[in-house]
């Protein structure tokens, strides 16, 4: 362990982006190379994000579809290399550089939403969990059976589940199979990629039980993306609130769910509809006007000043940064440094 | 109180598949009021969603309605030959489904589906159908609804999908609209933008609706009454205030438990333990026996429906304090 990884940091990005290109066609590329005007459109699913996740913290990260919030989680996860930025796993890249990145680090593993399409069908629940400590020499393969069934013990399952199939178990069974892989890997950092969306809720809660127990016996270090507001405020200690591939909030969980202070923070959380259990009135709410814009052509300047309530001239031209909001608090808006 | 648009009584539809029986709706009744909204919760396999399909006749081999009544304003649904139940479907009940995607047709203008849609229970001019789309577009909040009639699925967001999907349902002004999980596919801000519109909608055209929804909040957002299923059963229903405030039956009372909103972050959530049952090989007596920590004996003989004033449900051992 290099002496960086010692220090209370386990996840460090620093200003990562991420650009998705369409492939050029081949007139295209002529057309280019002869000197033509040829028109790229991508997509920046990730907009110059840094963050940072201590040891043993839990970090929710939050947004609708298309925010950008998946990608984010892959390339912490490694799974994608950044096109601009640094991420760092305990002081150690995620990815080499260079034309075919390779992820370096076993330190970081991933769960992804859907059980169904994250496990192999066609192999043994034994080898899906042991394959990678195998590989990676955690364990040899004359003890891979008695690895798995250790790991599947500790998520719940019973160990004669080495020998069977995907198919034989149920959503919630294949997610705690899917939780075993990650965690037969001794990581310090798990991406929980929606761990909990695709169950129904009487099972998100027994796999939300088992993430919040394995996260404090194995002290673990944890990306948790949801867009579920409930799910992300009941695990995480800070959270981070996505907008069209920036991050728009950071703060304390308590604090940014009881006093947000960006407009889409406040407007996000006013329009989920609470669970109202005094009077027969249905629970109050408030929808976000508009609809969320296209990633392929976001507005310039603030992403959100369309749908803002509160926008100023200078919002859409001028793009915020993040700023301190309070204790540990930060909000990209320009009104907040103006209070 | 009116009389009921809709009256269900012992529904129940079975699937024969060579496993066994499925007794996916196991003995359902209920009666729904015009301008009523009614909210039907279950897990997945709990047979809401083939409640809602026995209402409109949807149900395709293996499966059949064995036994019940769904009268639709008066009129039997059960029995019905296809070609009758076609002339009712659109008219005057309509469905609104989870997958907007997968609902519209993907070569068809917007007005053009419209246009059928119309044109399956009226004579009407194409001129007459191209306003009445774009009024019905407006009405369910598409802005500048005229000038994209033109469009074709593609080119709408899921939730503006959804939204078509939902004036298609209200075309012909039907007495009832099951939708089953309307606001699944859609992100959280759009769900809400919609829930306000059929709020409104239901409110000014008296449509009586069932909105089918594993989501708790979402219902009582909407709903003004609200059913419990569980393995094919209604287990509880009643007023969604009084059903979410003091619930009777273990199972309401677990499914709220394990919201994680309603806990102290970081805690453990109170939790269902096991599975829901196979509908193929249900437990005997109570289903939810098995899951149920409250369960005795006496859980063994199926529990009969008791009621209390406008509540009702299915345990032998109901939780009591707080009982309308």
């Amino acid at each position: 362990m290099s002496a960086s990884g010692e220090s209370g940091t386990a996840v460090s990005v620093t200003g990562a982006s991420k650009q998705f290109a369409p492939l050029v066609a081949l007139g295209d590329r002529i057309a280019a190379a002869l000197g033509g005007s040829v028109e790229r459109r991508s997509v920046r699913a990730v907009d110059d994000v840094s963050l940072e996740i201590a040891r043993g913290e839990t970090l929710g990260l939050v947004g609708e579809s298309g925010c950008g919030k998946s990608t984010l989680g892959r390339l912490v996860a490694g799974i994608l290399p950044p096109s601009a930025g640094t991420i760092r796993i305990c002081g150690e890249p995620v990815m080499s550089q260079g034309r075919r990145p390779r992820k370096l680090t076993t330190r970081v593993q991933t769960i992804f939403q859907d059980p169904y399409a994250s496990l192999d069908p066609r192999m043994r629940i034994g080898t899906i969990v042991a394959e990678g400590p195998v590989h990676h020499g955690l364990v040899a393969s004359a003890d891979a059976a008695a690895y798995a069934a250790r790991w599947l013990a500790k998520v719940g399952l019973d160990p004669d589940a080495v020998p069977r199939y995907p198919h034989q178990f149920s959503g919630g069974q294949r997610q705690r199979i899917a939780i075993a892989r990650a965690l037969a890997m001794q990581p310090e950092v798990l991406v929980c990629d929606e761990p909990v969306a695709s169950l129904d809720v009487s099972i998100q809660a027994q796999v939300l039980n088992l993430l919040l127990q394995l996260r404090r016996e194995l002290k673990l270090t944890m990306l948790f993306i949801s867009h579920h507001l409930g799910v992300v405020r009941h695990v995480s200690d800070r959270v981070a609130i996505m907008y069209l591939g920036r991050i728009v909030e950071i703060g304390p969980a308590e604090t940014v769910y009881a006093r947000p202070q960006h407009p889409y923070t406040q407007a996000l959380l006013a329009s989920v509809p609470q669970l109202v259990l005094d009077g027969d009135a249905p629970g109050s709410f408030r929808p976000i006007a508009g609809e969320l814009p296209s990633p392929l052509s976001p507005p310039p300047g603030c992403h959100f000043h369309q749908r803002c309530p509160v926008a100023l001239p200078r919002c859409s031209i001028e793009s915020p940064q993040l700023r301190d909001a309070g204790p540990g608090q930060a909000a990209a808006c320009h009104l907040v440094a103006s209070r | 109180m009116t009389a009921p648009v809709l009256a269900v009584r012992d529904l129940a539809t079975h699937f024969f598949a060579r496993a066994g029986t499925v007794k996916a709706v196991d003995g359902v009744s209920f009666d729904l009021a015009a301008g009523e909204i009614l909210g039907l919760v279950g897990e997945s396999g709990s047979g809401k969603s083939m409640t809602g399909y026995s209402l409109l006749g949807l149900i395709d081999p293996p499966g059949r309605i064995v036994a019940g009544s769904i009268k639709l304003a008066g009129q039997e649904l059960v029995g019905l030959p296809q070609a009758e139940l076609r002339a009712l479907r659109g008219r005057r009940m309509a469905m609104v489904f989870q997958d907007p995607m997968t609902t519209l047709n993907p070569v068809l203008s917007i007005a053009e589906q419209i246009r059928l849609a119309i044109a399956a229970h009226e004579r009407v001019s194409p001129a007459a159908a191209r306003a009445r789309a774009a009024d019905v577009l407006g009405r369910v909040g598409i802005p500048d609804a005229a000038r994209r009639l033109d469009a074709f699925p593609h080119q709408f967001s899921g939730g503006m999908r959804q939204r078509v999907a939902i004036a298609i349902a209200l075309l012909h002004r039907p007495d009832l609209i099951v939708a089953d999980e309307p606001t699944t596919a859609l992100d959280v801000s759009i769900q809400a933008q919609i829930i306000v519109e059929v709020r409104a909608l239901v409110r000014d055209l008296g449509t009586a609706l069932i909105w089918i929804s594993h989501d708790l909040a979402t219902v009582s957002a909407l709903a003004g009454r609200i059913m419990v299923m569980y393995a094919g059963r209604i287990v509880e229903h009643g007023p969604i205030g009084a059903v979410l405030r003091a619930p009777q039956h273990p199972y309401t009372q677990g499914l709220l438990g394990s919201l994680p909103s309603r806990a102290v972050p970081g805690q453990d959530l109170v939790q269902i333990p096991g599975l829901p049952p196979s509908l193929a090989a249900l437990p005997a007596g109570c289903a939810f026996r098995p899951r149920c920590e409250r369960a005795a004996p006496e859980c063994a003989a199926a529990p009969d429906q008791a009621t209390s004033g406008s509540r009702g449900w299915r345990c032998h051992r109901p939780l009591g304090a707080g009982a309308a």
